[in-house]
C-alpha cells in the first residue's frame, strides 16, 4: 500500500501551490482558484488521515464532505462579489481595486 | 467517545433553535409584505432577538458541571453562554441601528444575513469539535462577506466585501489545514479528546505547535490581530456603518471565544510557548493599532485602528491565561469583550446616525455636532471616553481587570506597555471629541434628526456602558462564572 506520507507530501505541495497562487496572482478569479486548491489539499489530508488512522470512524469523511459543501458556498458568494465589483469598475484585477487605502 | 442523546440538549440549544425560527419568519415576511411595509422588519428582528435573550436567561443557563452535548459537537458551559448572549445582544443593537439607514434598513435580506451570521457566532461560542468549529466560523463569515459588500451601487462597499472575502477565504483555508493536521495527529476531532491526548503526552511538541500556528492564522484574522489586521480599516470604511460596528464587535468577540477555548483545551502542554507568542501578538497589535489611529482623518478608519488596539488589550488577558496560576485571566477577557461590544456598538451607532445626515465619515464633518445634536455628541463622548478607559465608564473597569490579570502572573512589562498604549489612545479619542465639542461649522443651526431606532439603540448601549462602569460587581461575578467553567 502507498504510505501515508506520500499523501501528506502531495497535500502539502498542493496547499503551497494554492497559497502561492493566492499571494502572487493579480486576477480575483485566479485568487479564488488558489483558495480552492488550498481547500482541496485539506480534503486530501482529511481523507488520507481517515483511511490510515481512523478507518472505523466516520469523522474524517464527514469533515471532508462539510469542507467541500462550505467551499462551494464560499465560492458562490465570492463570484457574486466579483460580479458586483466588475459591474462598477469593469475590472477583476486585484491591484486596480484600490479605492480603500491608508 | 460517544455522547448519548438526552432531551435536555434541546433546551440547551433553544436560543439557537428560536433564532432559526426568527430567521425563517423574517424571510417569509420579506416575501409576503409589500415593499413599503418592510421597515417593520428591523423592529421585528430586534424584538425577536431580545425575546430570545430572555428565553436564554430563563431556560438555557448552564447549571452544574459543563457538559458536552449533541454527540460532542457543542459544550454547555458559561463561556459559550456568555458569548451567545453577547452575539444576540450585538445583533439586536445592530438591527436597531440599521433600520433607518437608506438602502439597508428596508431590505429583508439584510436582517436575514445578520441573523444567519449571529447563529454562526452563537455556535462558535460553544463549539467543542473541529468540524462544528469550522462550520460555525464559516456560517459567521459568509453572511458577513455579503453584508460588507451589501451596497452594490457603492464602489467602496463592493470593494470592502471583496477584500473581506479574499482575506477571509485564504485565512480560513490555512486554519482548516491546521485542523486537518490536528485531526491527523490525534485521530479525533473533538477538542476535549484532543486535550486529554495532549495532556497524556502522546503528541510531539513540534507537531502541536506547528498546527497551533496554522490555526492561529485563522483566529488572528477574525480578531484582527497583527499581522492579519490589514483588512480591518479597509473593510470597516467601505461596509455600511452598522455592519462595520457588528464586524468589529460581535465577530471579534466570537473570534476571541474560540481562541480562548481552543488554546485552553488543546494546547495546555505548550502553554509557555504560546504565552510568549500571544504576548508578542498583544504588544504588536495594540501598538500598531494605536500608532496608525493617530493619523486618521476618517472616523470609521480611526475606529477600525482603535478596534485593532482593543484586540491587543484583550490579548493581554489571553496571554495571562497561559501563565500558571492565573485566576483572573479568563475572567478579564470575557469581561473585556462584553464591555467592548457594548461600547464600540455605541460608537459606530453614533457614527451611523451622523453619517446618514451629513453623508460623510470625515472627522472634519463632525464640527459643530454638539450644537446640531447634543445627544449624539454626548453618546460619542460616553463611547469614546469608555474606549479610552476613563473611570466612570465601563472601559476603565475592564482595562483595569486585564492589566490586573497580567500583573497577577508577573507579566508586569506587558501591563506597562498596555498602560502606555492607553495614553496614546486617549490622545486620538480626545482629538475627535475636540472637533465635536469645540469646532464651529456653518451648518450648526441645522438640527440633526435622530430616528426612533437609533434613539432606543444608543440609549440602551449608553446605559449599558454606565452600568458596567458603576455596578462593577454583578458583571464581574457573571464573567467569573464564565471563566471558572472553562475546563
Amino acid at each position: 500500500m502507498i504510505p501515508l506520507s506520500y499523501f501528506l507530501v502531495f497535500a502539502a505541495a498542493l496547499f503551497s501551490i494554492g497559497l502561492y497562487g493566492v499571494l502572487a496572482r493579480r486576477n480575483a478569479i485566479a485568487i479564488l482558484m488558489g483558495v480552492e486548491l488550498m481547500l482541496n489539499a485539506v480534503n486530501i489530508n482529511l481523507v488520507a488521515f481517515w483511511r490510515y488512522i481512523t478507518p472505523t470512524q466516520i469523522a474524517g469523511q464527514a469533515f471532508a464532505v462539510m469542507v467541500f459543501a462550505v467551499a462551494a458556498a464560499e465560492v458562490a458568494v465570492g463570484l457574486a462579489l466579483v460580479i458586483s465589483i466588475y459591474r462598477r469598475r469593469n475590472t477583476v484585477v486585484a491591484d486596480d481595486i484600490d479605492l480603500l487605502k491608508f | 467517545m460517544t455522547i448519548a442523546f438526552e432531551p435536555w440538549m434541546y433546551v440547551a440549544v433553544l436560543p439557537e433553535i428560536l433564532l432559526v425560527v426568527l430567521t425563517l419568519v423574517v424571510l417569509g415576511l420579506d416575501l409576503a409584505l409589500p415593499e413599503e411595509r418592510r421597515g417593520g422588519l428591523g423592529w421585528l428582528t430586534a424584538g425577536g432577538l431580545t425575546a430570545i435573550i430572555l428565553v436564554g436567561f430563563a431556560v438555557a443557563m448552564p447549571a452544574g458541571e459543563p457538559r458536552l452535548m449533541w454527540g460532542g459537537m457543542l459544550r454547555h458551559d458559561w463561556l459559550g453562554f456568555a458569548f451567545k448572549l453577547t452575539a444576540l445582544f450585538a445583533a439586536a443593537a445592530t438591527s436597531l441601528l440599521s433600520m433607518d439607514l437608506a438602502q439597508v434598513g428596508k431590505r429583508g435580506e439584510y436582517y436575514l444575513l445578520l441573523l444567519a451570521s449571529t447563529l454562526g457566532m452563537m455556535l462558535m461560542g460553544s463549539a467543542a469539535d473541529l468540524v462544528m468549529l469550522y462550520l460555525a466560523i464559516e456560517t459567521t463569515s459568509i453572511p458577513l462577506y455579503v453584508l460588507a459588500g451589501f451596497l452594490t451601487r457603492d464602489d467602496k462597499s463592493t470593494e470592502a466585501g471583496f477584500k473581506y472575502l479574499l482575506f477571509g477565504a485564504m485565512t480560513s483555508a490555512v486554519m482548516l489545514y491546521g485542523f486537518s493536521l490536528l485531526y491527523g495527529f490525534t485521530g479525533s476531532t473533538n477538542l476535549y479528546e484532543l486535550a486529554s491526548l495532549a495532556q497524556a503526552g502522546q503528541l510531539s511538541l513540534a507537531s502541536v505547535f506547528g498546527s497551533l500556528l496554522l490555526v492561529l492564522v485563522g483566529f488572528a484574522f477574525k480578531i484582527s490581530a497583527v499581522p492579519l489586521q490589514f483588512w480591518a480599516p479597509d473593510v470597516y470604511e467601505g461596509a455600511p456603518t452598522p455592519v462595520a460596528g457588528f464586524l468589529s464587535t460581535a465577530s471579534k468577540a466570537a473570534g476571541f471565544a474560540v481562541l480562548v477555548r481552543v488554546l485552553m483545551a488543546v494546547f495546555p502542554g505548550i502553554q509557555p510557548y504560546w504565552g510568549a507568542v500571544i504576548s508578542a501578538l498583544a504588544v504588536a497589535t495594540m501598538t500598531l493599532g494605536n500608532f496608525f489611529a493617530l493619523s486618521q482623518k476618517n472616523i470609521k478608519r480611526l475606529l477600525a485602528y482603535s478596534s485593532i488596539a482593543h484586540a491587543g488589550y484583550a490579548l493581554i488577558g489571553v496571554a495571562a491565561i497561559s501563565m500558571p496560576g492565573s485566576t483572573l485571566g479568563a475572567t478579564s477577557v470575557v469581561f473585556y469583550l462584553i464591555t467592548y461590544v457594548v461600547t464600540n456598538l455605541a460608537a459606530f451607532g453614533a457614527v451611523a446616525a451622523v453619517g446618514r445626515v451629513t453623508g460623510s465619515d470625515e472627522i472634519a464633518s463632525y464640527a459643530g455636532l454638539s450644537r446640531r445634536s447634543p445627544w449624539l455628541a454626548l453618546v460619542l463622548l460616553v463611547a469614546l471616553l469608555s474606549l479610552s478607559g476613563m473611570p466612570p465608564f465601563g472601559g476603565f473597569v475592564v482595562k483595569f481587570a486585564v492589566f490586573a490579570a497580567a500583573v497577577e502572573v508577573n507579566l508586569i512589562w506587558l501591563a506597562v506597555i498596555g498602560v502606555l498604549n492607553s495614553i496614546i489612545g486617549l490622545y486620538y479619542y480626545l482629538t475627535v471629541l475636540k472637533v465635536v465639542y469645540l469646532y464651529r461649522s456653518e451648518e450648526e443651526d441645522k438640527p440633526m434628526p435622530v430616528p426612533g431606532g437609533y434613539a432606543l439603540g444608543l440609549l440602551v448601549l449608553c446605559v449599558g456602558i454606565l452600568l458596567i462602569g458603576t455596578l462593577f460587581a454583578p458583571w464581574f461575578s457573571f464573567s467569573s462564572g464564565a471563566a471558572a467553567a472553562l475546563f
